[in-house]
């Protein structure tokens, strides 16, 4: 039988996700996000969840909500700062999430690192301050560095612009974001496009993530992302 | 550090903001690769000519990015690392995060501008929280970006609103990185980071050395 990632519907998609299980979050403000692979997880169930995203979630809607459900137990994040984290502040300062800060790149190269089989790296970043604490230093070529460690995931949850069958993806403009590293990074990546192709349709030299990385992919044709 | 000390009416008008992005915006030299981060650095992009080809990076992954669209313009899938919609220059591209983020740790921008609570005459950094346990702190890319550019150029109002110098002898919040900053634009003058300490390269038109140091926690140098 012929390759087919697509799935039928949200509930398909988001089969299998486990309690437990620490999920990647593709997205960047509202660029890029899979809102409705979120929807999908909320209607899924599955609970004490660590979420890695860019940021905290916004309103009460999405990642907010799922935090709101108390089903997120640990956030690994950069800028949990973002327009209107009520739901995430009120929830940090009771102390009911934890909260990993991470720097932006430092988030990107360990989830690049787990893409890649890559078990952990030095970096420069954040050394002398306080996220470099406790973490295990090394001089190189007279500079020190801060060894931090892949971050794997069971899930990773993406949007992008185009999908074949096969799972090869394009990406819209800053839609790109995270996604293609998180694609890499999980043993179970679930994908919603805007747009679907025809096996062949995609230029070979246009497809960011081959198929290889992606296991299911959800035609969700939303449109554009909204204008703050 | 002591308490502000009474000062004498100004005789001096310090610089606005856009002044000093204008400052900056005219140190940077044509191919040149730059990140401006958020707040005045943003400004920046504003004071140099579209006939200087300096190329602007966000991190979300836009490199060549242009200036803020018209309101019927906007692109809703172009945005930059504040969220604010954004145009993309001819020649300009779009990558992921892990090479956005490649690009400024490994050293490929040429310069960073970045705003700050504290810079200290060592070049010490503090931008991203003001106290250890800060109610959720936001580090976004700002450690990538002080430790990672070839540059550090920070630009920052030079006291707080209550009056305390933020050019200190070291700094007393969670530092962003240490020994990052090359030169500081403030609103009351242009500073040098050097082997020992701040060295003044402009004043504001009024303001005499003495009332720029009695308004500068860290001691003041001046090119021979």
């Amino acid at each position: 039988m012929a390759i087919n990632k697509f799935v039928r519907d949200l509930a398909e998609a988001m089969a299998g996700i486990k309690d437990g299980a620490t999920v990647l979050l593709g997205g960047f403000g509202a660029v890029g996000q899979p809102n409705q692979l979120l929807d999908g997880l909320i209607e899924q169930g599955a609970k004490d969840l660590t979420v890695a995203v860019n940021n905290a979630g916004s309103g009460r809607v999405g990642l907010a909500r799922l935090m709101e459900l108390r089903r997120v137990r640990k956030l690994i994040c950069t800028f949990p700062r973002s327009r209107d984290p009520v739901v995430f502040e009120n929830l940090y300062k009771a102390g009911e999430i934890e909260l990993e800060i991470t720097p932006q790149g430092t988030l990107a190269q360990r989830i690049q690192a787990a893409g890649y089989g890559i078990g952990a790296f030095y970096t420069a970043t954040a050394v002398g301050t306080p996220i470099a604490r406790g973490k295990e230093h090394r001089d190189f070529d007279g500079r020190e560095m801060v060894l931090e460690y892949a971050l794997k995931a069971d899930v990773a949850l993406i949007e992008a612009w185009q999908a074949d069958r096969w799972g090869n993806l394009t990406y819209k403009d800053a839609g790109r974001n995270f996604n293609p590293i998180m694609a890499q990074a999980a043993e179970l990546t679930i994908v919603q496009t805007q747009h679907v192709v025809e096996l062949g349709d995609l230029n070979p030299e246009h497809i960011i993530t081959p198929g290889i990385f992606v296991d299911r992919v959800l035609h969700v044709p939303y449109g554009d992302p909204p204008i703050f | 550090m002591d308490a502000a000390p009474d000062f004498k009416p100004p005789a001096f008008k310090p610089w606005s903001r856009d002044k000093m992005a204008a400052l900056v915006a005219d140190d940077i030299p044509e191919g040149w690769y730059v990140n401006l981060g958020i707040g005045i650095p943003t400004m920046v992009a504003n004071h140099v000519p579209l006939d200087r080809e300096v190329i602007f990076h966000s991190e979300n992954g836009v490199l060549g990015m242009g200036p803020a669209p018209p309101a019927e313009e906007i692109n809703p899938w172009l945005i930059n690392a504040g969220k604010q919609y954004v145009t993309l220059r001819k020649g300009g591209s779009y990558v992921h995060h892990a090479d956005s983020f490649g690009m400024i740790r490994g050293g490929h921008l040429d310069l960073c501008c970045l705003g700050a609570f504290e810079v200290a005459e060592n070049g010490d950094i503090a931008n991203w929280a003001t106290s250890e346990n800060d109610t959720a702190p936001a580090v976004g890319g700002a450690m990538d970006l002080a430790a990672g550019a070839k540059r550090l150029w920070v630009l920052m109002e030079h006291m707080t609103k209550d009056g305390r110098s933020k050019m200190v002898k070291k700094c007393t919040y969670p530092l962003t990185a240490p020994h990052a900053v090359k030169r500081v634009y403030t609103n009351f003058g242009v500073f040098d980071v050097t082997a020992r300490g701040f060295e003044v390269r402009a004043i504001v038109p009024g303001l005499s050395r003495d009332d720029l140091q009695a308004r500068t926690d860290a001691p003041l140098f001046y090119p021979e």
